[in-house]
């Protein structure tokens, strides 16, 4: 018996019983899907988040005040802020890095009849390179601005949208909390990044914040970037060790402030992402089990069902391969079907989703190989006890079942 | 008349057939101690080649277990079956099948065509075993059909056919092999008797045109006056062996 004429018997007794087939087939259409939507779901979730951090800046170092705590709340109590020596420690002890101190506060915003409450951010001219956020049109900051901490802003483009300021934002005079605040510059569009528009920011000198709205010298966040690729850790250690100096804070006491470095979350989310992976992979891998039980059910029905068959077959001069084979073949294309259609539904569902999510979809052959590949083992394994109890029957006793 | 004019042909200037069939000393024992049952209680039978042999008796007589038992559908309890000089006891499952194909073809009372499958694609059935090419599988098979008068009905299905249409495809997919041998349980108990005479009168052509050795169970005397040969069981024993004439008086 050649394989065509095998394919063609499982595809007519398929056909014959369509309702039926597809209803056998559902375990594994559902448990592929599964697996196909969620493992392209999670690759899309890992490729948007990598875009995004692509887009904060690379070797980005976030120096905060504050302990974070052991455990699973992780809550951050606060702790002293950091002072412009800090800053200037920083700057002198460390090699190879650049340093943009930061002072970050929510202000309201009024540009004629628009109000709005924005992200103002006091900062130096090194922030434009660390945070990765150049300026597009107008200038930087001018070194008499910085140490005189002129009220004078450079803006993103949703506060330009925000306060109309589409055709004369350079030059315009924005009111940020109780000061009056010329426009110099315009910010490169970034666009959302980690749920945040980073567009919706408003930067000024550091000292201009700290005079004019915040009242102190304080100092909130102190971003700072590696020059040199994979000096991250080097740095945060030396930074660490800096601080913890600085701050007086002996062998026995915890940091009272943290370094995030853009790694650390990368790890983090990565990690994150692999436990739901695991998680989701077995649910898929119980729901192809059921969807196998399925398949194995219903050839058990069908063997019992085609008992008269069988025995006809036997009579006629099948060998039990031919017989074995028959239903074998039958219950592999069943699976088969099942996870074609299953892949189709799966990237279906991704990409539905990953619209919705303003995600990138990512279709990655090897999971569609291995849905493929998942469901046709699903039929051998659970076909190949039916197709054995129809190889052995006795054709006489096939014969005379009713 | 006919069973004359087929014995007339048959009898004299041919040279002794070989025995094709050989059965020594056959049991077939169903269920245990006091509820044993001698389904067939030691048979002996030679059958020759180009035999036509009805088998008779009453229901329980053992006649279809010793039709299984020719066929290699069942097998014996103990006891000895020569199958052209084999001996089938020593043949297994595939070997079985094997013999099937080549040497036997099957006709049964039921027809036991496959249900929603063309007549055409019945008839291919065993061609697919021997794997027969496609084209040459759909050209035999035609033949086939054609050979028993159903050329015409090839793409109908069981269930739009008579039942002696439907008895024809089965001979046809019996012969679509060319095999020597022919075993038909009771081929015309579904029929009524101008359909039976019909699938006689194609048999015994089909039989002189061939060569075939046919092995027929049945239960009417009328039925069995077409063979040369009739053997009579009653409780797992042939009773009597002889010409249909002589027997059946």
């Amino acid at each position: 018996m050649n394989s065509t004429d095998t394919l063609a018997m499982a595809g007519q007794a398929i056909a014959r019983n369509k309702l039926r087939s597809f209803l056998t087939t559902l375990g594994i259409i559902i448990g592929v899907a599964s697996v196909i939507a969620m493992v392209h779901l999670g690759q899309s979730a890992t490729r948007s988040v990598e875009q995004q951090f692509a887009n904060i800046g690379s070797n980005l170092l976030f120096v905060m005040p504050g302990m974070s705590q052991h455990g699973p709340s992780a809550l951050r109590v606060s702790a002293e802020p950091f002072e412009m020596e800090d800053v200037a420690a920083i700057r002198r002890e460390v090699p190879g890095i650049l340093v943009a101190p930061a002072v970050s506060r929510n202000e309201t915003v009024v540009y004629g009849n628009a109000n709005q409450n924005i992200r103002v951010e006091g900062s130096t001219n090194e922030y434009f390179t660390v945070r990765n956020h150049p300026v597009a049109r107008g200038r930087e900051f001018e070194k008499a601005e910085l140490s005189s901490g002129a009220a004078v802003c450079i803006i993103g483009t949703t506060v330009v949208d925000e306060m109309y300021l589409n055709t004369e934002a350079l030059g315009s005079n924005l009111r940020v909390g109780r000061t009056a605040c010329r426009v110099i510059g315009v910010l490169e569009q970034r666009g959302l990044s980690m749920g945040q528009d980073r567009d919706d920011v408003i930067v000024m000198p550091i000292k201009a914040v700290q005079r004019r709205l915040a009242g102190n010298l304080d100092v909130n966040t102190v971003y700072i970037s590696a020059l040199q690729d994979g000096t991250s850790s080097r740095v945060k250690r030396e930074i660490e060790s800096l601080l913890r100096q600085r701050r007086r804070i002996t062998q026995d006491e915890d940091d009272d402030f943290y370094v995030r470095d853009t790694q650390d979350i990368m790890d983090a989310l990565s990690e994150t992402t692999a436990t739901m992976t695991l998680l989701l992979g077995g649910i898929a891998a119980v729901s192809l089990l059921v969807g196998g039980i399925g398949i194995m059910n219903i050839m058990l029905v069908s063997v019992t069902e085609r008992t008269r068959e069988i025995g006809i077959r036997l009579a006629i001069g099948a060998r039990s391969r031919d017989v074995l084979q028959q239903f074998l073949v039958e219950s592999v294309v069943l699976a088969t079907l099942g996870g074609v259609i299953g892949v189709l539904i799966g990237m279906a569902g991704t990409w539905l989703m990953t619209e919705q999510f303003n995600m990138p979809f990512v279709a990655s052959p090897g999971v569609i190989v291995l849905g493929f590949s998942f469901s046709m083992t699903i039929g051998v394994v659970f076909g190949y006890f039916p197709a054995r109890k129809a190889a052995r029957l006795n054709p006489i006793d096939a014969l005379r079942h009713e | 008349m006919i069973h004359a004019a087929v014995s007339s042909q048959n009898a004299p200037g041919r040279i002794v057939p070989p025995t094709v069939l050989q059965m020594r000393g056959i049991y077939k024992l169903y269920g245990q101690g006091a509820a044993e049952v001698r389904a067939l209680d030691g048979i002996d039978l030679d059958i020759t080649a180009g035999e036509f042999v009805a088998v008779m008796g009453p229901s329980g007589s053992g006649k279809s277990t010793c039709m299984n038992i020719l066929g290699c559908l069942d097998v014996p309890s103990t006891g000895e079956y020569l199958f052209r000089g084999v001996d089938v006891d020593s043949l297994d499952r595939d070997e079985l099948a094997l013999l099937r194909r080549k040497f036997m073809g099957f006709v049964f009372q039921s027809f036991n065509l496959l249900p929603r499958t063309s007549a055409l694609a019945n008839v291919e059935l065993p061609l697919i075993y021997e794997n027969v090419s496609r084209k040459r599988r759909k050209r035999l098979a035609l033949d086939a059909l054609r050979l028993v008068g159903l050329g015409d009905r090839a793409d109908a299905r069981p269930n739009q056919l008579s039942g002696g249409q439907q008895q024809r495809v089965a001979i046809a997919r019996a012969l679509v092999t060319e095999p020597p041998f022919l075993l038909a349980d009771e081929p015309t108990g579904n029929l009524d008797t101008r359909t039976a005479d019909e699938i006689m009168h194609r048999l015994v052509e089909l039989r002189n045109e061939r060569d075939l050795t046919i092995v027929m169970v049945t239960h009417e005397p009328d039925i069995a006056m077409y063979a040369e040969r009739v053997l009579y069981f009653v409780d797992g024993k042939i009773q009597r062996d002889g010409p249909p004439g002589e027997v059946l008086s």
